[in-house]
């Protein structure tokens, strides 16, 4: 009996999340109408520009350096206690940080995230590069090949499996943690989950559903970029190692 | 004359102002980066949070092991179970943190059930992964002396394998330990007061960031301090091999 009527009551918690995210309704504060196509998809754009624009800053900065550090097989103790240290972070209180010491608003907000992006990059592409078959290299150079080339024609190429699931971790941790936006005066996916005297509960497990959504397709975009992003060789090295 | 007073007046009222609260108003009004004479006034605010924060994550961390370590206990003697459970934990860490609690809002509704539940199912995978690693990593040779000496699988794996994997177990604890007490700031919005809870009341109130920010990373660093000298303790010939190597 009382099995069955959590049922109903989960149920009916989802249908009006679904139902909130298709329909405007009135806000739990009268007056205003919320939810409904429009406003969803207003802020899913929001949502996936600043992952965008702080998973972006994070690809920019994070990936020069590693692949500098990686090359020249120097700074690896920066490196891994920068990936490290990044998991220590907690992300109010980065967000809190960047509000009240350099200010809120959607280049500060970018900032915050872009932080919390650099790790998991960082680490990764030093890895990837510095992992690179030594025996590699050398053919690379016994072919007169420059530093340059060698970078970008052999390293850079090889180490692309390893960099993407950096870029992967990066892009999750952002995309996940991007409601907090909310808080330092960017309209997110957070205005839903973190406005429950708004929204009301519906309102609430909507914005917690699109989230999940937004964060598995781009979990899964990503896995599709590093597919087509390996060379074929490695496919083909693996394909003979797994069989 | 007249004129040298007037320009004083401000002056004089400030310095007034600082004698009667001990500086911390101006300071707390001008919210300059830290006011220290706040800070020990007002630290008392911050203990209920911290205690919570750290029975919260000694809690999930607990729970987390215990789970993790019975499942690779259970894939132990049966690989096929590995990928199934590494996928499992996998997915689940994938579920992002704040989208997590209201997903289990309709479930759990909020506050420490809620809370704790997200909290142990990130640490799983890590827990999981490391133990299986360090399992997978005992040298043959420790297991054949183990047997030869006629040992029953059980006490193999209590007395030569577990130990033998001691190091990573702990290292995958480390990880999942220092996460938990970042994540666990978000719990707040699980209507469960943690160092978190400060930082969302107060958000633009610099020394407020400070303390409540500072707690929580200085909790990490005890944290993985602590694990880092159990690893040390318990498992004392690991050192004085890599020294010896070195």
């Amino acid at each position: 009996m009382s099995v069955t009527f959590i049922h109903l009551g989960l149920l009916n918690v989802f249908t009006d999340a679904f139902n909130f995210i298709f329909h405007q309704q009135e806000a739990r504060t009268g007056s205003t109408l919320v939810g409904g196509p429009d406003q969803a998809l207003h802020l899913i754009g929001q949502h996936l520009k600043v992952t965008f624009l702080a998973l972006g800053a994070a690809v920019a900065i994070a990936l020069p350096a590693g692949v500098i550090l990686g090359h020249l097989q120097r700074g690896e103790g920066v490196a891994v206690a920068i990936g490290n240290a990044g998991r220590a972070v907690p992300e109010l209180a980065l967000i809190a940080f960047v509000a009240a010491f350099i200010g809120v608003g959607l280049g500060n907000v970018t900032i915050a995230f872009a932080v919390l992006g650099i790790p998991p990059i960082l680490t990764n592409t030093y890895v990837g590069m510095s992992q690179v078959d030594r025996n590699a290299v050398e053919a690379g150079r016994g072919m007169g090949m420059n530093a340059l080339q060698i970078v970008f024609r052999i390293e850079l190429p090889l180490a692309v499996p390893t960099i993407m699931a950096g870029v992967r971790t990066a892009a999750v941790n952002i995309i996940a943690t991007v409601a907090l936006a909310s808080l330092a005066g960017v309209s997110t996916l957070g205005d839903y989950i973190l406005g429950r005297n708004v929204y009301g509960d519906a309102g609430v497990v909507a914005g917690a559903i699109l989230i999940a959504l937004l964060t598995l397709m781009l979990e899964l975009s990503l896995a599709g970029l590093q597919w087509a992003l390996t060379p074929r060789g490695l496919k083909l090295a693996r394909a003979g190692a797994a069989a | 004359m007249t004129l040298a007073l007037a320009k004083l007046a401000p002056l004089l009222a400030a310095v007034e102002i600082h004698k009667r609260t001990g500086g911390n108003a101006s300071c707390v009004a001008q919210n300059k980066a830290f006011c220290p004479g706040w800070a020990i006034d007002n630290f008392d605010r911050y203990t209920t949070p911290l205690l919570n924060h750290l029975l919260i994550v000694l809690v999930a961390v607990g729970i987390g092991f215990a789970v993790a370590f019975g499942m690779a206990l259970l894939s132990h003697g049966r690989r096929w179970l590995v990928p199934t459970f590494t996928g499992a934990t996998g997915v689940l860490y994938t579920i992002p943190s704040l989208a997590f609690i209201f997903l289990l809002l309709p479930i759990t509704g909020l506050g420490w059930t809620t809370a704790i539940i997200v909290l142990s199912v990130y640490t799983l995978q890590i827990i999981y992964r490391n133990t299986v690693a360090g399992l997978a990593n005992v040298p043959a040779e420790s297991k054949e002396a183990g047997l030869g000496m006629g040992m029953t699988d059980r006490q193999l794996l209590w007395r030569v394998e577990l130990p033998l994997a001691l190091p990573e177990i702990i290292a995958g604890l480390r990880i999942a330990t220092v996460s938990t007490v970042a994540i666990a700031s978000l719990m707040v919005f699980a209507n469960v007061d943690t160092l978190g809870a400060p930082l969302y009341q107060q958000i633009t109130f610099k020394t407020n960031i400070v303390i409540a920010g500072g707690l929580t990373i200085l909790m990490a660093i005890s944290f993985d301090l602590l694990l880092l000298v159990a690893q040390r303790l318990l498992a004392p010939w690991r050192r004085s091999s890599r020294e010896a190597t070195a």
